[in-house]
């Protein structure tokens, strides 16, 4: 086993037990904590894939954005702090068993596909090719998302407001 | 490190026959151990100068009884912090509870790793530096997050919410004031960014493109003293305030590694600082004293200058209140750190 | 064992994007839920990326990952926002209780 196998198998093991922590847990805030690290492992995962801008965008973002973000709107959700927060799930069965019909139909797809591979290659840095690209060819999706980010953050900062009535 | 390993795989010596991966694994995990041994051991010169430093300036001694004018002070300190008993509040999370100060620690050694100590040996020469090091320096807003909740008290709550949105706000100016100095050498890698400092102390990025470098140093300075909680902005830490914020209830090893954590993270924003704008491990006699090793000694040196500067300003400056340090983060510093990136780019152009 | 190749990536793909799915039809809690809607956000960008890098030789795939992480953080903070509404109004975040629009 090489080191790259090895890697991956760790990093993917990390990914996928703490996403089932997420999922299986009853505490909101250990679902949080799963979450935490299940980012942290798709992270390396971009690595392997040579994408280490990305890797670095996934945990500024992901980890130090919406994990925070998605920290305090549990939080600020509950009736009193201290309270154990729990949550439920409905029909869990069911649910599980089209979970299950899904991952196979997908896995099935991915081993007899006959993916037309390209040869590797070297892995390279990509922060400068993004940059250029960015500016170059994706100039137009690079403004729209822009103004996007915008709208967003007007209308989530007006929908959050305390509003006196 | 990197090619450490791959010289070591490479060669024909006594460790050919083991698995390459299990040597890989275990000298990262050796370089690993090492980073946190040198944090520790920068906390205990961190904590003795602070003592130190903010005696003299009170017109009094300091430690002065264990060890010669107090020099093992902390370590006895050490000492006497891993042999207390741990104390979990009772309804209180217990995994959470030990979870968070490891994680802040996790984040401030992952950060140690990728700054440029030196031009000959590095630990890890990622080509996106900075950017990792920010990455990374924001996974201590989760963990201040979780151990405020984990300790169930309302007052570790409230003490880790505005700490982590304190954290949260500055990390923009911290991120705007070193993107004036990324435009101008063309590349997130920390070696470039010292190599395109090199010459004397007039070369340093701090005083290129005068005035705005040196705005954008001291709105960089300002925000990583809020990012690491020191005064004037540690409402969240401050005594009289919140008891010790999301700190209350720990004690013993867990409050331990959070002291660790927190000094390891002074010493991160400072080197960030000093590679930055201050010419990393260049020296600013230009070729004298400049090397391999003497690079150590420049980049540690910047460092720690910029911690006693850090340290007079605790033992100075009154506390900022929340809402004027809201103020200062997002109607002071932002506006100024774009003004900056605004005429730095204007600048370069014509 | 096989060297780790494109289907490996895939299959981890999948598993995330089934365990996401699984949040986000059997959970109660709107926030739970959300969680479950980053994950399979992230499952597919996976997928993007690994496609870029073994059936591609560009980055098209790479740029595609930056836009969709841009979009899923403006989709969460509008998503919150949602959701701290409706527990200002309501009281609760259970979205069985969240139905005054059902005829």
């Amino acid at each position: 086993m090489t080191t790259f196998d090895f890697t991956f198998y760790a990093f993917s093991i990390l990914t996928l037990l703490s996403a089932s922590v997420m999922v299986f847990s009853k505490n909101l805030i250990h679902c949080a904590v799963g979450l935490l690290f299940a980012f942290f492992g798709i992270a390396g995962i971009y690595v392997l894939l040579a994408a280490d801008f990305l890797a670095a965008v996934q945990v500024l973002i992901y980890v130090g954005g919406i994990l925070v973000l998605l920290l305090f709107g549990v939080m600020l959700s509950q009736r009193i702090a201290g309270v154990n927060i729990e949550t439920g799930t409905l029909q869990f069965i069911p649910a599980l068993l089209v979970c299950g019909v899904v991952f196979a139909i997908l896995t099935h797809l991915a081993l007899k596909t006959r993916w037309s591979l390209m040869p590797l290659a070297e892995m390279a840095p990509t922060s400068r090719t993004i940059g250029n690209l960015l500016m170059t060819e994706y100039l137009l999706p690079f403004e729209i998302i822009s103004i996007l980010l915008l709208a967003a953050l007007v209308g989530a900062a007006f929908m959050a407001r305390r509003e006196a009535r | 490190m990197q090619e450490l390993i791959a010289s070591i795989l490479a060669g024909e010596n006594f460790l050919s026959d083991v698995p390459p991966v299990l040597i890989t694994v275990v000298f990262m995990s050796a370089a690993g151990l090492l980073f946190a041994s040198l944090a520790a051991i920068n906390a205990l010169i961190a904590v003795y100068l602070e003592r130190k430093v903010s005696a003299h300036m009170q017109d009094r001694l300091g430690p002065m009884e264990v060890g010669p004018h107090g020099t093992l002070q902390t370590l006895a300190d050490a000492v006497k912090l891993l042999l207390k008993e741990d104390i979990v509040p009772q309804n209180a999370d217990r995994f959470l509870h030990t979870l968070a100060p490891f994680l802040v620690f996790a984040a401030a050694i992952g950060a140690l790793v990728a700054l440029p100590y030196s031009s000959a040996f590095l630990f890890a020469n990622f080509d996106i530096g900075v950017l990792f090091v920010i990455s990374i320096t924001s996974l201590t807003v989760i963990a201040i997050i979780i151990a405020g909740w984990a300790s169930n008290n309302k007052w570790s709550l409230l003490g880790g919410m505005r700490s982590a949105a304190q954290i949260v706000s500055y990390e923009i100016p911290t991120a705007l004031a070193l993107l004036v100095i990324i435009m101008q050498v063309g590349s997130l890698n920390f070696q470039q960014i010292a190599t395109a400092q090199t010459g004397w102390f007039w070369h340093w990025h701090v005083f290129q493109f005068f005035p705005f470098n040196l705005i954008a140093f001291l709105i960089f300075f300002v925000a990583s003293l809020a990012e690491v909680n020191r005064t004037p902005f540690d409402l969240p830490e401050a005594e009289s305030e919140l008891v010790a914020g999301f700190m209350t209830e720990y004690s013993g090893f867990k409050w331990a590694v959070f002291m660790l954590s927190e000094y390891a993270n002074m010493i991160v924003v400072t080197g960030v600082g000093a590679a930055v704008f201050l010419g990393a491990h260049q020296s600013p006699f230009g070729n004298f004293m400049n090397g391999g090793v003497w690079g150590v000694f420049w980049f540690v040196g910047k460092a720690y200058g910029l911690v006693l500067v850090q340290i007079w300003l605790r033992w100075t400056l009154p506390r900022l209140r929340v809402d004027q340090l809201m103020y200062t983060s997002w109607k002071v510093l932002t506006p100024f750190a774009f003004a900056c990136i605004f005429a730095v780019g204007l600048w370069m152009i014509l | 064992m096989t060297p780790v190749g494109l289907p490996h990536f895939l299959i981890l793909s999948a598993a995330l994007f089934c365990l996401g799915l699984l949040a986000v039809i059997s959970k109660k809690n709107a926030v739970t839920v959300l969680m479950g809607v980053e994950l399979i956000i992230n499952a597919a960008n996976i997928n993007f990326i690994a496609f870029s890098r073994y059936v591609d030789n560009d980055l098209d795939g790479q740029m595609f990952g930056v836009f969709v992480i841009i979009a899923a953080a403006a989709g969460a903070a509008v998503a919150l926002a949602i959701v701290l509404n409706i527990y200002q109004r309501m009281k609760s975040v259970n979205l069985d209780e969240a139905d005054s629009l059902a005829g």
